[in-house]
Formats: structure tokens, sequence, C-alpha cells
């Protein structure tokens, strides 16, 4: 039979998905264990106790200088920018995103300015938020807002060209003005593709938010790992980026989540 | 005086003329079907007569005025495709043509406006037979329920005048039959001024009590688009209908009212 026609079973698929996992951790802890043989005092593949302890330490003993639980109070910082950033832009992409993709008139000068916007390496001018809005919490929420709002603001313009016009000239029919238009057709059927958008953009978000936080902050998971970096603390540095990892594909699991449970007539209801 | 004059209508794109000289009068309460080969300007027509395009020459009045030159409450439309809101229940998606209108700043009713609106829905969607699918969105539906939603939807309107753009063209022949009886009981109720698109001569036929049949009549070889097409044929149908609704026309009002909802 043809590789192309072969498919896994059940019980093959399971297998298949773990496998990798678990290749990738079997080459991490064999290497860690066999340099640790060589050298007990190796920093560079630290073992899965060595982790379990600096996760221990930093999730469940305060601070001795602070008295803070410095893994939480480290997520909750990061968490509490990216959902600012995240917001912030989610809502400034769909009002330009309608604006540019339903009303030519607005379309016309805001199109060609998005596209431009979106080619701004946002890393570029970091160091301008830094002076314009200080080293504070605005300018690393300003940096998440600014990287995605474009490219977020483009796909929704898109999306509601892509709206038939079939719909629109129909909802004039039943007697909208622009603003109900806008508000009854085109802004629930822009909803869904938002948090597919959002879902796509996560990606981005934590890269600039691990960014600023690395360059100027006194908490947050990205500096957490930039400070300890210096110690060659890999058995701190590792457990935070499966962590950080898990919190991006828990966030990109709970919107995929919403946009089943809000919004059903999206990808196809059951007949 | 016509309900509808079309007034030496031409519309035309770039150098590419579509119809012209286009000279028409409709009373109201006729079902026009409009027929011809593909690309002969059936189409271009109706969305003249919507208001989605305005004519390039001449004009069009509705009752002595000229045709708002935007889609608009006494135009209903339906659609090959695409007619009905895919995010909408389809209670919501006739019920939205009772609230837009009535509410200008959210476009939403609440509380007994609501549920009126809802109620008033439910009965036009249980006459075409969409009652046991109130819930249901669209994608749920069968190409010809959709349709028949389709049509409710521009129905709870009361507009003046319906416009069908081919509505039955993706249908099944069994399932169009049904459309059909469905379209001619309603129309039979309301006052309503159909014009239909359709590919099909016999549907043109046999709903129409006037079969307008688009055309060009000159040809340049070198220059396909430097003529436009006109109506060639304007041929009266279905006398028993035409008759029967004239006589209706004819009656005291009160007891028309009551005839045509009977």
């Amino acid at each position: 039979m043809r590789l192309i026609n072969r498919h896994p079973d059940r019980p093959s698929r399971l297998l298949l998905v773990i496998l990798p996992f678990a290749l990738v951790l079997f080459a991490y802890f064999t290497g860690s264990a066999e340099r640790l043989a060589d050298n007990p005092n190796d920093k560079l593949l630290p073992s899965a106790v060595q982790m379990s302890d600096a996760v221990k330490r930093l999730a469940f003993n305060a601070d001795s200088r602070t008295g803070e639980y410095l893994l939480w109070q480290d997520t909750a910082s990061s968490l509490r920018r990216l959902a600012i950033g995240l917001g912030i832009a989610a809502l400034a992409g769909l009002c330009l995103g309608i604006a540019a993709g339903t009303l030519p008139l607005f379309g016309a000068p805001l199109s060609p300015l998005l596209t431009v916007l979106s080619m701004v390496p946002p890393l570029a001018i970091l160091p301008i938020l830094f002076i314009v809005f200080g080293l504070g919490e605005l300018s690393k929420v300003m940096l998440i807002v600014i990287g995605i709002t474009p490219a977020l603001a483009r796909d929704l313009e898109q999306r509601a060209r892509d709206i038939p016009v079939e719909l629109l000239i129909k909802a004039q029919t039943l007697g909208a003005s622009t603003w109900t238009l806008m508000l009854r057709v085109v802004l629930p059927q822009l909803l869904p593709r938002l948090l597919i958008s959002l879902r796509l953009m996560l990606g981005s978000a934590w890269l600039f938010l691990i960014a600023a936080e690395a360059i100027a902050s006194t908490d947050g998971l990205g500096y957490r790992i930039f400070l300890v970096r210096r110690y060659l603390a890999m058995d701190v540095i590792l457990p935070y980026v499966v962590w950080i990892t898990l919190l991006a594909w828990l966030m990109d699991w709970g919107l995929k989540q919403l946009t089943q449970r809000a919004f059903p007539w999206y990808e196809g209801a059951p007949k | 005086m016509s309900f509808i004059t079309v007034k030496n209508v031409w519309q035309q794109y770039a150098d590419q003329v579509v119809l012209e000289g286009l000279n028409l009068n409709v009373n109201e309460g006729e079902f026009c079907t409009l027929v011809g080969a593909s690309g002969c300007g059936k189409s271009t027509f109706l969305r003249l007569l919507l208001g989605q395009e305005s004519a390039s020459r001449g004009e069009i009045l509705l009752d002595g005025q000229p045709l708002a030159s935007e889609p608009d409450a006494s135009r209903g439309v339906v659609f090959q495709r695409y007619s009905v809101f895919p995010h909408l229940s389809v209670l919501d998606n006739v019920a939205l043509g009772l609230e837009l209108p009535r509410a200008p700043l959210l476009g939403r009713l609440f509380g007994n406006a609501k549920r009126e609106a809802r109620e008033q829905a439910a009965a036009l969607l249980t006459k075409v037979g969409l009652g046991h699918a109130l819930d249901k969105y669209p994608a749920q539906l069968s190409g010809g329920m959709q349709q028949r939603l389709a049509i409710a939807q521009a129905l709870i309107m009361k507009p003046r005048v319906l416009l069908l753009d081919e509505p039955f063209g993706a249908l099944d022949p069994g399932i169009r039959k049904d459309m059909h009886a469905l379209l001619l009981e309603l129309w039979r109720e309301t006052q309503l001024t159909v014009f239909m698109v359709t590919h099909d001569l016999s549907e043109g036929f046999s709903l129409g009590t006037r079969l307008l049949v688009f055309d060009k009549v000159r040809l340049d070889p070198h220059a396909p688009g430097a003529y436009g097409a006109r109506i060639t044929y304007d041929i009266p149908l279905n006398s028993d209908r035409r008759a029967q609704r004239a006589a209706v026309e004819a009656l005291p009002l009160p007891l028309a009212g009551t005839l045509r909802t009977a």
C-alpha cells in the first residue's frame, strides 16, 4: 500500500503522538545523566531532581528577601501584561479592521497605513517605547499592543471584505443603517475570526513580552530567565521555559474552546 | 399610472454597454419573470431595481418617485446564495428585519418588543414550513430550506417589490416545485410586485404573469461590448391569475383584504 494511503488507527496514533516527546525527554535525561556522572557540578543539563528542587524553591518557598513566592509572582505579572496587551490589541484591531474592511471611505486611508505599520519590526522601536513611556508597565504593554495590532487589524479587515456583498445588501433591505449593519452583521461574523487571529498571534505576543521583560523589569517570567542566566541556572531556566510553553498552550486551547462554545455556527454546526 | 416605470435606461461599464434603451411599465402586483442568455443584463436590471447600482442614463420611477439609489426596506431581495445570515438562528434571521428599523442605536429589541418580534417571525416561518427549525442555524438547513428562510426574511418587511435573482437555481427539481408553490401562494396573499430572474424557461413561463426576454438586437462582431441588451419580448402569461388578481383589486378594500389573507 502506498504511504499516502496508510492511516494510523487509534492506539497507534496515540503512540505516534507520544513518541517524539518521549524521545526528546529520553535524549535529554541520558545526556544529563552522563554529564553529571562525569562532573556532579555540571550546570548545563540539570537532572530532574535538580529541576524539581529549583521549582520547589521558587514556587513553594517564600523568597527570603521579598517574602513573595517568585514563580507565582512572575507568572501573575507576565500574565497581567499579556492580558492587558492582548485585550487592547484585540479591541483596537477589531475597530480598525471593521472600519477599514466595511467602510470604503475609511479603508482608503487606513489600509495602506496598516500595511506599512505592520512591516515595522516592533523590537526595533522598543527603545523608542522606553524613551516615550518610561521603563514601567506601560512600555511593556505598548510593545505587545504595537506589535500585534496592525497584523490583527489587517487580518480582520480582510475577513470583513470576505463577507459576501449579498449579506450587506440584504441587511440594508431589512432596514439596517451603517451602524446597525456593522453591529449586527459584520461584528458578530468577525468575532470568531478575532479569536482565531489572537491564537495565531499568541506566539508573537509572548515574544514581545519576554523581550520587554528581559530588558527592563523587576519581575515576570522573562525577567527571571534572563536574571538567572548570569548564574548559568539551567535548573531554573528549563522549568520556566516549560511553564511558559504550558501557559501559551493553555491559552491557545482556551481560545479554541471559547470559539467553539460561543460561536457554534462558525465551523459548521452539526446537521 | 403604472407602479414601476422604466424610462430609457442604459447601463454601461467603461466601454461595455450592458443595457440599452430599456422602457417598461409594470403595474402593482405583477409577477415578472426575466429570462435571457447569460450575461445579457437580467441581473444588472435587477440590481438597478434594487438600488445596488444606478443607471448610466435614464431613470426608474417607483410610484412616480425616482428610485432610492441605495437598497432600502421598500424592496426585498432573495439571492441564489448568501441570502441569510450564518451567525443568526432561523428565528433571529427573520426577527432581525423587525428589530433593525425599530432600534437605530443597538439594532436589537429587548423585553416585550423582542418577544413580539419573535412571535411575528415564528408565525411567518411556520407558514413557509420552517416552524420546526426555529433554533437551527442556516448551515444546518438544506438548500431549499435556506431559500424558504430567505423568502420569509424578505417578506417580514412587507416590501412592495420582491426581487429574486435565480433563487431556485441551485435546488433539486423536486424541491424547486415545492418552492414554486410556496412563492405563488405568498404572491397571491400579498400585493407583492415580483421580479424574478431565472435561467429556467419553463419556470419563467409557469410562474410569471408577464415574461420579459432580454436579448441583444444589435451585434458588432468586432466590438462585442458596443451594444447592450433590450427587452425583445414582453409576453403576458397565466391569464387566469391575472384576471383573478384584477378581480380582487376591483373589490372594495376591506373585502379584498380578507380575500387576500384567506
